[in-house]
């Protein structure tokens, strides 16, 4: 069946047949004549945002509390340079989101017309994929193949730039269009051989560590992972992006592995005779110096990305194909087979180190608090039900070190890319998603000042976030730096937010939130139980900590993993070396 | 280093060798040559692009490049199973005194004098790389006044064809 009607309505018809239910946003001129028929629809919501930087986190939020493709929506020019910031964390994350701006009339291209940006030319190496759009006739297919796109394959950002005049002129419309993708083709099913030569790997192997990464998760393959680490007995260790993805409860779980992983995931890395990577991509935060990482290690590397694979480390058994199926394939091969690796004497070694250099940190004997018991409590009041959603910095490194995680994407950060400012927007996205769930926000008094003013949004628009200021009043991890790098020179870090300027509790209330302090490690149990039981507007709690808390162990950047501190001028003992 | 000659097959839509050629620079490639142009089919066109790399860098391009949407295949042609030609202009000081010697020397090239003035001809030559260089080089003596060329374009020796499968792929979404 077909219908006339404006490039408009098509698209805001588009965004409901794909099942959009949420599009953050702002409107402007260029994307105007979109706005008119949004109006109308009972499908899909729109949430006014403050900036759209805090459209595209929100956006990002709700799709990975969801699993679904995040929309938001911008103006031309300014409005969608502002979503170059969350289209690049959400390319290096892997977050399907679909972006759509307007654009100056197609006539205007090209003019430096008023409010023209070339959108698609900026993001063009931090978006999946991009499309400009000018003729009506194009924008239900488009659509359907950016969320096609954003979704399939290794998930990633599109943006979808439509000129002004293709949204105003009429067209007729039809559903489903079909796709025009010729050069599309994710591969998803591994290949049968592969996985047969990495079961022969994995049973012949003494020191084998499964690194599991972000795919896993994005491939919805916990339970596999699970069963093929019980099956095998295999040790586990959790990136960043991939916390919770194995129970941290898990005995064989071993932390994260990294810059500030545990002693015991990077010792694992770095003894191992064979690491099985799963959706991961050998980044420099976990590999440290790539010359020494994991020198004995043979590799088995499964990725729906082909180019991920032997980008940076060489694998021996490169598999491509959706963690999903790699595990369940590998899981059928090894239980079919009798053979079962020994790894007796590699547990003992790692639970050495497990039980040598657990995770920890010091109180402080003024009184004042330390953020990581802050965020301990934090983790163990509030449970592993609710979404944990973190800015960048040291109060992310702690909130993926002292929160015990237990279920897949229940930590939400940003990982590849390291966008200060993530937190606030990205939990009021995942609140909106998940509205049944309780979503915290860890987040530091630096990241907090860039991208609070959407606490108004969440505000207005009923999203009860939780947001906890981990204030230590400076920029902590660059300080950190700065006091182990150069000579505790600190150049530009100190937010002085002493001077509570602003005041964190008054700037919540003027957003109309509740705003709560805590000072003392005494209050931090029933200022947290206080913040939980308020459900019906957000809430912001001013951890006023201690300025000198550093994340602990350390690979300082561009050093072998080997070198890891477990505190200033502290390196672990590796014992049993020899074995 | 060494080089490679790549046969790109994507879509003709705008925009895509833009896509093509920024991520050569984003990932630190740089590229020797790059042609472009329309196939049998006005729905494809085909690049080729020449780079100087190591194999597992030029591994890794290959993957990055399959990740284009609008690329539909990728095909390296080896130097010995294939026909590779550049085309140069060249612009020599040439008056009647050591006319005739400069077209002595088109003729060696089996080149093509194209335009002649009365101190300077023009003249067309195609062939590969090492032969175009060998030509400048006879030439540079008489006075070299402007030098264009193109890339380099290729295609493999016997009947199969790289487009076949793509044409069949683009068949079926169109």
């Amino acid at each position: 069946m077909t219908e006339r009607m404006t490039g408009a309505q098509a698209l805001v018809r588009a965004l409901e047949h794909v099942g959009v239910d949420t599009v953050f946003g702002i409107p402007g001129g260029a994307i105007l004549p979109a706005y008119d028929p949004l109006y109308d629809s009972t499908k899909v919501r729109h949430v006014l945002v403050r900036h759209e930087q805090g459209a595209g986190h929100a956006a990002e939020g709700y799709a990975q509390a969801t699993g679904r493709v995040g929309v938001c929506m911008a103006t031309s020019g300014p409005g969608a340079t502002n979503l170059v910031t969350p289209l690049a964390d959400a390319y290096m994350d892997s977050v399907p989101i679909v972006a759509i701006t307007g654009q100056v009339a197609s006539k205007a291209i090209g003019t430096d017309a008023f409010q023209e940006a070339d959108i698609s030319g900026i993001t063009m190496p931090i978006t999946k994929h991009n499309f400009l759009v000018t003729d009506p006739a194009d924008i239900a297919r488009t659509i359907m193949e950016a969320f096609h796109i954003a979704s399939t394959g290794r998930p990633g950002p599109v943006l979808v730039d439509i000129s002004k005049d293709a949204l105003q002129a009429e067209t007729t419309f039809s559903w489903p269009p079909v796709m025009q993708l010729p050069g599309y083709r994710p591969v998803t099913r591994p290949h049968s051989k592969q996985i047969r030569e990495a079961a022969k790997l994995i049973a012949e192997a003494r020191r084998p560590v499964l690194y599991v990464g972000g795919g896993v998760n994005r491939a919805g393959a916990a339970p596999e992972l699970r069963r093929l680490a019980e099956l095998t007995q295999i040790p586990v260790v959790t990136t960043l992006m991939a916390r919770g993805t194995f129970p941290d409860s898990h005995p064989q779980h071993l932390g994260m592995p990294g810059m500030h992983g545990t002693v015991a995931a990077v010792g694992a890395l770095q003894k191992s005779d064979l690491i099985i990577g799963l959706g991961v991509r050998f980044d420099d935060r976990v590999t440290g110096d790539l010359e020494t990482f994991a020198p004995y290690a043979k590799v088995v590397h499964a990725d729906i990305d082909p180019a991920e694979i032997s980008k940076n480390r060489h694998a021996d058994v490169p598999i491509v194909g959706d963690c999903k199926e790699v595990l369940g394939d590998l899981i059928a091969v090894i239980e079919g087979s009798d053979q079962r690796g020994d790894y007796a004497a590699w547990w003992t070694l790692l639970n050495g180190y497990k039980e040598t250099y657990p995770l920890g940190y010091d109180d402080y004997e003024d009184g004042s608090l330390a953020p990581q018991y802050v965020i301990e409590r934090l983790g163990a009041i509030v449970g592993p039900d609710a979404f944990y959603v973190a800015g960048v910095g040291q109060h992310q490194m702690w909130a993926s070190q002292f929160v015990k995680y237990e279920r897949p994407g229940a930590f939400i950060n940003s990982g590849g890319a390291g966008t200060m400012g993530f937190a606030v927007p990205a939990a009021m996205g995942a609140k909106m998603g998940r509205p049944e769930s309780t979503v915290w926000a860890i987040d530091g008094d630096g990241c907090f000042q860039m991208t609070n003013q959407e606490l108004a949004t969440c505000a207005l628009e009923g999203v009860p976030v939780k947001i906890a200021v981990i204030n230590n009043g400076n920029l902590g991890m660059v300080r950190q730096w700065q006091t182990l790098f150069y000579d505790q020179r600190y150049s530009n870090t100190d937010l002085q937010s002493v001077r509570r300027i602003p005041d964190f509790v008054k700037l919540a209330e003027a957003y109309g939130c509740v705003g709560l302090r805590c000072e003392r490690p005494e209050d931090v149990d029933a200022i947290i139980e206080k913040a939980m039981e308020i459900n019906d507007v957000p809430v912001v709690i001013d951890f006023v900590v201690h300025a000198d808390a550093m994340v602990w162990p350390m690979v300082a950047a561009g050093t072998s993993n080997d070198d890891i501190k477990i505190a200033r001028d502290m390196a672990p003992t590796w014992e049993n070396e020899d074995e | 280093m060494s080089r490679h000659t790549l046969s790109v097959l994507v879509e003709n839509k705008p925009g895509v060798l833009a896509r093509v050629s920024a991520l050569f620079s984003r990932r630190g490639f740089n590229i020797d040559s790059l042609a472009v142009g329309q196939t049998e089919h006005d729905d494809i066109s085909r690049m080729t692009i020449v780079v100087n790399v190591e194999e597992l860098p030029l591994e890794q391009v290959t993957k990055q490049l399959n990740k284009l949407v609008n690329v539909l295949k990728i095909v390296e042609l080896d130097p010995a199973q294939c026909v590779q030609r550049e085309l140069m202009l060249i612009k020599v000081k040439a008056d009647a005194e050591n006319r005739s010697s400069v077209l002595e020397l088109v003729q060696l090239f089996r080149a093509r004098c194209v335009d002649v003035a009365a101190d300077a001809v023009t003249i067309e030559v195609t062939g590969t790389t090492d032969k175009l260089d060998a030509f400048v080089k006879v030439l540079e003596p008489f006075g070299i006044k402007e030098l264009v060329q193109s890339g380099m374009v290729a295609i493999g020796r016997g009947a199969r064809s790289i487009t076949d499968r793509s044409l069949r792929a683009l068949d079926r979404t169109a």
